[in-house]
């Protein structure tokens, strides 16, 4: 157990995080991620109005997203840099976020600070998240909830499991088909060990959470994105709708309408070590020269990729997929090659039409 | 009874002659957990007893291994290249690290043996 922006968590189970991470990508596994901030936006009229209210702090178009769907987005500062990702949900009648846990009080002054006085903020101070990801995770959670396993990607459904009143969306942190449970914390320990009772599913902790994440190229706040980065510098340019484009009117739009037009002069990237040596987040990136082009800002072993796998910021001119660099490992440079990312294919359930 | 004498730093070490062999404890390895690649000093290699004179990696972490004792690196196991797990598998025996050739066999003395080893670690968990 390690102490986590207040919160005690385990790092790996008596499986350790190899056989956590082999777990998920085969069969299933279930995460604590209680840590997690949740919070909700109602505005006068509901969600349209929340929606509105919240694209005056996100570049992403939450206005656009149709009853039980959700989106990825990050708040932005005045300079286009990162202040947190999250992910935003209509719920229907109002608007559902999960923040990160170490950004949750700045994020909630912050919406605090950015929303008019007319949309009520509700922390869910009361309610555990539960996730439980995986290839087997739809078969699993079916047998509980059964339209689950006909949710598409990146949606959300109410269920009733066991007496208990959940929120449920089909979206994770691991590349892997699977769902984020929303659970009263009152049920959230018999529920967790309802899902663990099943035999398809194991636990795994914040060492294989990880390693999937990297592994799936999801980006880590803190680490591959921070309020020096923007979206498209991280290459997140993908989650800005194509009318925030166009309309702006979040912060720093100045700065990234101008970036998604003329460039930027860094890039997230994937990053393939030759070899078998690990290069970790802080490691400096070369030219075959020599010369410094950036750094590793997330990078350890890939248990499926087979080999070390890694991401962060090189020089534009040298993002392309490839593109053959050096890694100073502990002083000494091994060469790595530019990668595409994921290191390891998505398996999202893109729906049953 | 073992004929292992350990450091502080969680390394073994089995002298032979006057040559050691050196790995990590079967305590250190579970605090690692699964290690995925080891970084081994070049054979000729002096080294001296508390530098650092491999790297263990984790799919956490790398830490650095200390060499127990000073002397000239005279063998690697060269199998923890392709099968690093043998480091968690059988850490006093397969998953050993190098050879040492002793330069100074009074730095043995300082050493734990099995029993004073086993307290020590039940101490740092």
């Amino acid at each position: 157990m390690v102490p986590f922006a207040g919160y005690e968590m385990p790092v790996q189970y008596p499986a350790g995080i190899l056989t956590e991470h082999r777990h998920t990508r085969t069969q299933a596994s279930l995460f604590d991620v209680s840590h997690m901030g949740q919070v909700t936006l109602r505005g006068p009229d509901g969600f349209a109005s929340a929606a509105t209210a919240l694209e005056r702090l996100v570049p992403g178009d939450i206005a656009g997203l149709a009853p039980g769907r959700m989106r990825y987005t990050m708040f932005t500062n005045e300079n286009g840099g990162i202040l947190d990702d999250l992910m935003a949900t209509n719920v229907g009648d109002y608007l559902f976020l999960v923040v990160n846990a170490a950004c949750k009080d700045a994020d909630i002054a912050h919406l605090k600070a950015g929303l008019s006085g007319d949309i009520e903020i509700g922390v869910l101070e009361d309610r555990a998240l539960i996730a439980l990801q995986g290839p087997a995770a739809a078969e699993v959670l079916s047998r509980y909830a059964r339209d689950a396993a006909r949710m598409p990607f990146m949606s959300a459904l109410p269920f009733e499991i066991d007496g208990s009143r959940l929120a449920v969306t089909r979206s994770g942190y691991t590349g892997e088909d699977g769902f984020e449970i929303s659970v009263p914390a009152a049920d959230a320990v018999r529920i967790a060990e309802l899902l663990l009772g099943e035999a398809e599913v194991e636990p795994a902790g914040l060492g294989a959470r990880d390693s999937l994440r990297l592994e799936a190229g999801l980006c880590l706040y803190g680490h591959d994105i921070d309020a020096t980065t923007t979206p498209v510098e991280a290459a997140l340019t993908w989650s800005i709708g194509k009318r925030r484009r166009e309309e702006g009117g979040f912060p720093g739009d100045a700065v990234v309408r101008d970036q998604i037009e003329n460039g930027v002069s860094r890039k997230r990237v994937g990053i393939l070590p030759d070899g078998r040596a690990p290069a970790r987040e802080g490691t400096e990136i070369t030219d075959a020269a020599g010369v410094a082009i950036g750094s590793v800002t997330s990078g350890g072993f890939g248990p499926i990729a087979d080999r070390p796998v890694a991401m962060g910021y090189v020089a534009t001119e040298y993002s392309a997929k490839e593109t053959a660099v050096q890694l100073v490992v502990r002083g000494t440079p091994r060469p790595g090659k530019i990668s595409t990312m994921p290191f390891v294919p998505h398996r999202y359930f893109r729906g049953p039409e | 009874m073992s004929d292992l004498k350990y450091s502080q730093e969680h390394e073994w070490i089995r002298v032979d002659g006057d040559v050691a062999t050196v790995g990590i404890s079967d305590f250190a390895q579970s605090q690692l957990g699964d290690v995925v690649f080891v970084e081994l000093p070049a054979v000729g290699t002096q080294v001296s007893k508390d530098a650092e004179a491999a790297v263990v990696e984790s799919v956490k972490a790398a830490s650095d291994v200390y060499a127990p004792v000073s002397g000239e690196v005279v063998e690697v196991n060269e199998a923890l290249e392709g099968t690093p797990e043998l480091v968690n598998q059988s850490p006093t025996g397969d998953g050993w690290f190098m050879k040492i050739r002793l330069s100074d066999p009074s730095e043995l003395d300082g050493m734990m043996d099995e029993a004073a080893y086993a307290e020590f670690s039940a101490n740092q968990g």
